[in-house]
């Protein structure tokens, strides 16, 4: 038998195995929740508050909750006792108006063919080992043109007015649009504040300083009312498409300064090397500079785009009707209002899985792109 | 500064290694500037093809510009540099002739971290001289195998040694088919047990007749392999001379100076 206390020959000593508390379950329980007085009572106290509180929220909104009624007075009828857990009948017969918005019933499908293909788009986006990739980030740049006919109409489909659009359908609009364009936008501005050219660097710190110094409202509103003072009387252009394009260049602003602190952490040898192998300024960039700045601007980059998303929800104070607007709305509702608690509820559940989806993606990028350096 | 200067044996004898009367590098009365400071002063140089050519100086003394303004990474104010027979100029596409017919090895490596060994080698002749994937991995391979670390292909340069990062350097310059070589002192940051194995790929690419510019104070390879040692200090050319001249009987008080420094410490 092997043992650490047995005596060998110098030199003759062979590997062995650590001792049983300092592996498995119980190395790992001593090394984390009790390796000291003040980690074990931290430890008690966790316990302690989660025992106290997860099952009562579980009641409330799982086990207690009423899923179909007619009205609030039915939730509450069913319940033990009025307003002791959530009603979600509520959400459920809001359902597709916190989906659609407005949008014609007859005509949903569009969406949801829309939404579809956006999934088949972002797919090869985010998986780099998917075969096929190519001919899939060729169909992802075609998708916000098909996606916008989709949703539109003309061409052959009945058109639709974009104020018919609503709820969850346009926050993912707004995002995703926001999120698209303002990345390959923000690296334009970037390299453009790091320019030799006076004019160039100029533009772009203007525009950059000009939109960070202003709050996404105020640009909402610029958006809404004043822009028809610069266009010819009689032009129309759609509210949505101001507001996307409003938001798109806030978000790109922001993505600017990321990735700018991005590109200041690669060492000059990188362009000197990239210079020295013939490769000229573009190639240079995307091959060498982007992908390494980019690489580093992942925590802030992704940062922004969730910001963005959640920014998405002020447009309901220039009148559209994002989820939290439809909420509002159905709230005004004399035979469910009182509910606003499951409402909010509902909408910040949506946000979070959005957002939080996107904080896992981009740990699991920072872990894929580590190449030891 | 001992260990940088230390003479490192060279293995393999340096067989007859010819010089052609074509020229390679030429540099006219050229001056640089740093702001106000006077970097190049009236530097004039002639570098045949298959010369090979090797700067010391003290530090400062702006070797590193003069061979950066060869491939243009320093823009020079005055005077005329011609290249495998293309002026330097504003003119990118003389810049861009220029650059794909030079190589350079640099003292930090400055290879891509994130791309494998195998991707850094390849990707010049992917987008440089429009090979295809394959042609240009199969170069970048037999390459590596010269520098004689095939096995590290598919490693990110993260997880080399500083000797086999240089190597990698080298093999990535030559994939592009250089003309011409220039070398910034591309051993002076490698541990004292990974220079020779850099300095062997050095003599042997200088034995296949490659026109070669060393910044190095590797005294022992510039017996070896140089056919001129150029001394320089404050921005000038202070002496040149074949290396048993320039090391046996050297003329200047300056370098007799620089080089009782460098060989007796
Ligand atoms: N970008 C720059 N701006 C201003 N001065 C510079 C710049 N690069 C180099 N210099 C100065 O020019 C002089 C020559 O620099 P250079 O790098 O060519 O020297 P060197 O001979 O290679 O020295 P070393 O042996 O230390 O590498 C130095 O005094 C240096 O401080
Ligand atoms: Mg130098």
């Amino acid at each position: 038998m092997t043992d650490a206390s047995q005596n060998y020959e110098t030199g003759q000593h062979p590997d062995l195995p650590p001792p049983l508390s300092e592996v498995g379950i119980l190395g790992w329980l001593k090394h984390n929740l009790f390796s000291s007085p003040l980690n074990t009572v931290m430890t008690i106290l966790a316990i302690w508050f989660l025992w106290a509180f997860i099952p009562p929220v579980l009641d409330w909104m799982l086990f207690d909750a009423v899923w179909s009624a007619d009205s609030r007075k039915e939730c509450w009828a069913l319940m033990e006792e009025p307003e002791g857990a959530a009603c979600w009948a509520f959400i459920k017969s809001r359902f597709s108006l916190f989906i659609y918005g407005f949008y014609p019933e007859a005509s949903r499908w569009r969406v949801d063919l829309s939404f579809v293909l956006l999934v088949l788009a972002v797919l090869p986006v985010l998986v780099d080992k998917m075969p096929g990739r190519k001919f899939g980030l060729i169909y992802a740049i075609a998708f916000p043109f098909i996606a916008g006919w989709l949703l539109v109409g003309g061409l052959g489909l009945e058109p639709v007015e974009t104020d018919q659009f609503g709820g969850i359908m346009l926050t993912i609009i707004i995002g995703v649009t926001g999120i698209s364009f303002s990345l390959p936008l923000g690296i334009l501005l970037a390299l453009g504040r790091r320019s030799s050219m006076p004019v160039l660097k100029m533009l772009s710190i203007m525009f950059i300083e000009f939109i960070r110094g202003v709050p996404l409202i105020a640009l909402l509103f610029i958006a809404s009312s004043m822009l028809n003072f610069f266009l010819p009387p009689g032009t129309v252009f759609d509210l949505l498409l101001r507001v996307l394009i409003m938001v798109t260049l806030f978000s790109a602003a922001y993505i600017a300064e990321v990735i700018r602190g991005g590109l200041q952490a690669i060492p000059r040898g990188q362009y000197e090397a990239a210079d020295s192998l013939g490769l000229n300024f573009a190639k240079a960039q995307i091959l060498i500079i982007m992908p390494q700045a980019l690489k580093i601007s992942i925590p802030g980059i992704v940062n922004s785009f969730i910001g963005l998303f959640k920014d998405t929800t002020l447009v309901l104070i220039i009148g559209m009707l994002d989820p939290l607007g439809i909420g509002r709305a159905s709230l005004a509702d004399a035979d469910w209002s009182g509910l606003a608690r499951e409402v909010y509820l509902f909408i910040a559940m949506f946000f979070f899985i959005c957002c939080f989806g996107m904080a896992r993606y981009s740990l699991y990028l920072e872990k894929k792109l580590h190449t030891g350096h | 500064m001992s260990d940088a200067v230390q003479e490192h044996e060279v293995r393999e004898p340096a067989t007859q290694m010819t010089v052609g009367d074509e020229v390679a590098v030429e540099m006219n009365a050229v001056h640089k500037w740093y702001g106000q400071f006077h970097v190049l002063k009236d530097i004039n140089l002639t570098v045949n093809s298959g010369e090979r050519i090797v700067i010391c100086g003290p530090s400062g003394s702006g070797k590193s510009t003069l061979i950066r303004c060869i491939n243009r990474l320093e823009v020079h104010q005055k005077g005329d540099i011609i290249v495998d027979g293309v002026k330097l100029t504003n003119d990118l596409k003389n810049i861009e002739h220029v650059r794909r017919e030079v190589g350079m090895v640099f003292q930090a490596f400055n290879l891509f971290p994130h791309l494998t060994v195998l991707e850094n080698c390849a990707l010049a002749p992917i987008w440089v001289r429009n090979m295809s994937r394959d042609e240009a991995e199969e170069i970048a391979m037999q390459y590596l195998e010269r520098v004689k670390i095939p096995e590290q292909a598919l490693k990110y340069p993260g997880q080399l040694s500083g000797g086999q990062q240089q190597r990698v350097a080298i093999a990535r310059s030559l994939c592009m088919s250089p003309k011409i070589m220039l070398f910034d002192e591309p051993t002076s940051a490698l541990d004292p047990e990974m220079i020779s194995e850099v300095l062997d790929v050095m003599v042997g690419l200088a034995e296949s007749g490659m026109t070669m510019l060393c910044v190095t104070h590797e005294m022992g390879f510039a017996r070896r392999v140089a056919n001129r040692v150029m001394f320089m200090d404050g921005g000038e050319i202070i002496e040149q001379n074949d290396p048993e001249n320039f090391f046996n009987n050297p003329q200047s008080d300056r370098t007799k100076l620089f080089l009782s420094q460098i060989l007796h410490n």
